[in-house]
């Protein structure tokens, strides 16, 4: 008797305590509703005891966010909050509540209890943590810029737009400022419009690699349209003013490398590893077009620093890949560092070895006096070295070092090609005016 | 289920919470099926945009809980249902995708550890595992086995992407030709 009446006590107590949390989850209500009408109070001390055990499960149970409809929306957060702090009330209540004359088996059972009590907050701690990830999906204007960054890659446009300005700076002829900024920014705003393309096409593939999950569309930063928007909004003036500050043949470059990029490469890396010969041209346009801005032509020094560019992606990007050959197998990416090996490796170092050949050739095409490749053979050769030590034994370390030397042996070449350029009036390229 | 009919009849400013509910009720019932998004989290009801979640553990894709306007139009309807759609479509696909690839790859470093004679463990207790040659073997096998299937999921994707780009680009205009409708009657009259 006397248990049953601490029983009554604490369950008024309970039911007072709820009224909080009716107002925040409508299935909380619910089910107390039931419990507490289906709930009697059992005639035995044993039986009592049961029914103790069932109004704490049902508790614990409650405690979690129910996926029923309801009617009003609930702040699951601090619902489960109070819910937990109901449960430690009712832990902290009940056990004095009932007699010291009781079997094993029964203390047996309100440890049991304990243990789904505690079970319950932990689970409901583990989804109010889930719930905190759930993110509204608005755009805050503070986080454009970031997020715009993101979308264009920001740095990779500053590769593209130093490659371009180097290109700019070998090709002979008089030094023209504003033509330079004319196709920096041409070339900034195409690039700002082909990466977004290129995210906006991959998102699910995206998500499933560790390298890109956190891009702003995968994350819900902004959407589709926005992008896509954004491309537009860069694509076209930087077309325009390509084509029309700058000359023709400079606007219809660009345009062929976004559409290069956008629609050739990027649904290619699904299709077949020769991707990666797509992704080597792509990146050799650059500074082809810079020197087409300075000239307004093609000549053959344009394609030696194609070249070079063009080269130098292989030990580069089949590096890289080789550390990231397990994400790609599940995105259905098609790459040689995943199904050919040898060729990954075969090509890393035929391009090293290409790019000694190439700086050779410099002086030999009045690109360059005799000393860029004598002092640019140093390096050439690492890289070459270390492509061969790619080659034979292909591993996690040979591959990042193969990968780091090719961040810093570029810029450094391009340096080497702008101090050893064949000076002004010593032989010059008759290519057209600039316009 | 009567007291949830009650109260969605008593509440009825808040019904779009209920369809969102009615989908995290749904959502739970795939999950049980089938590796689905988990999405019993209800937004708030003073929240009026699209709520995105965490990766899915088997697809790793952010599951999104669709806002309902109350003055959804049908155009509005059929985009949010679009994207409902797809976002499904996408969930099995790669949910199943994943399954199966870490499924093939553990059972092909056991048939091959079986093959060597060695076990599943090293002697030092850690995981047996293949070096990139020989993994290379099952990359390549199971992009050539999956390749029909990956090239009819990149064009439908296609599709579905520039389909909901495009209605999303209608549902803008549309939204803003109805903001200045109302604003060109008042100047006309």
């Amino acid at each position: 008797m006397k248990e049953r009446d601490e029983l009554r006590a604490s369950e008024s107590q309970f039911k007072h305590s709820t009224k909080d949390l009716k107002d925040s989850t409508c299935a909380l209500k619910e089910r107390l509703i039931s419990c507490s009408n289906g709930g009697d109070i059992a005639k035995k001390p044993t039986q009592s005891l049961i029914y103790v055990t069932q109004l704490r499960r049902s508790l614990s149970q409650q405690v979690k966010p129910k996926p029923e409809p309801t009617a009003s929306s609930v702040l699951e957060k601090t619902s489960s909050g109070q819910a937990k702090a109901e449960i430690n009330e009712m832990r902290s209540l009940s056990p004095p509540s009932l007699s010291s004359s009781r079997k094993p088996n029964e203390k047996e059972l309100i440890e049991l209890d304990c243990v789904s009590v505690i079970e319950g907050s932990a689970e409901v701690g583990k989804e109010s943590q889930d719930e905190k990830q759930w993110k509204e999906m608005k755009l805050h204007l503070d986080d454009l810029p970031g997020i715009l960054a993101q979308l264009s890659k920001i740095k990779l446009t500053a590769l593209v737009v130093s490659t371009t300005s180097a290109g700019f700076a070998l090709a002979p002829g008089p030094f023209d400022l504003p033509c330079l900024l004319l196709t920096l920014v041409g070339t900034g705003l195409a690039s700002c419009a082909a990466n977004p393309i290129n995210q906006f096409f991959e998102v699910p593939f995206d998500s499933n690699m560790n390298g890109t999950k956190n891009r702003p569309l995968v994350r819900g930063q902004i959407s589709p349209l926005l992008a896509v928007s954004f491309a537009t909004c860069c694509a076209v003036p930087g077309v325009a003013l390509l084509a029309w500050g700058v000359n023709p043949l400079m606007g219809a470059l660009v345009a062929f490398n976004i559409f290069l990029y956008t629609c050739c490469y990027t649904p290619l890396k699904r299709i077949s590893f020769a991707n990666t010969w797509f992704g080597a041209v792509v990146g050799a346009i650059p500074p082809i077009r810079g020197w087409t801005a300075a000239t307004g032509s093609l000549k053959a020094g344009t394609f030696l620093l194609g070249g070079i560019l063009y080269s130098w992606q292989f030990p580069h990007f089949n590096a890289l890949s080789w550390g990231l050959r397990e994400d790609y197998p599940p995105g259905g990416y098609c790459m040689m560092s995943v199904m050919h090996l040898a060729l990954c490796r075969c090509v890393a170092l035929r391009h090293g070895l290409a790019l000694v050949g190439l700086s050779t050739a410099a002086p030999l095409l009045d690109f360059t006096t005799w000393t860029f490749p004598i002092i640019s053979l140093r390096i050439s050769l690492y890289i070459s070295y270390l492509g061969f030590r790619f080659y034979t034994q292909a591993n996690q370390k040979s591959s990042r070092r193969l990968f780091f030397c090719s961040l810093w042996h570029l810029p450094l070449l391009l340096l080497l090609l702008l101090t050893c350029k064949q000076p002004q009036g010593v032989k010059r390229d008759q290519g057209e005016p600039r316009q | 289920m009567a007291a949830w009919r009650l109260r969605t009849k008593i509440f009825f400013p808040q019904l779009c919470r209920a369809f969102a509910g009615r989908r995290c009720q749904l959502a739970a019932e795939r999950r049980d099926a089938a590796p689905g998004p988990v999405s019993r989290f209800c937004p708030p009801k003073t929240s009026c945009h699209d709520w995105i979640g965490p990766p899915d553990k088997y697809s790793n894709l952010r599951p999104v809980q669709f806002h309902i306007p109350e003055d959804e139009s049908p155009l509005e309807q059929k985009l949010r249902e679009l994207r409902q759609e797809t976002q499904e479509w996408n969930q099995q696909f790669w949910a199943n995708q994943n399954l199966t690839f870490s499924k093939e790859k553990e059972e092909f470093i056991h048939s091959r550890l079986k093959a060597k004679g060695l076990g599943l463990r090293t002697e030092s207790g850690q995981k047996a595992t293949l070096n990139a040659e020989e993994m290379a073997d099952f990359y390549k096998g199971f992009l050539s086995k999956n390749f029909q299937k990956h090239m009819y999921y990149n064009r439908d994707w296609y599709r579905r992407n520039f389909a909901i780009t495009f209605f999303t680009g209608r549902v803008v205009l549309e939204r803003v030709w109805r903001r200045l409708r109302p604003k060109q009657k008042l100047s006309s009259s």
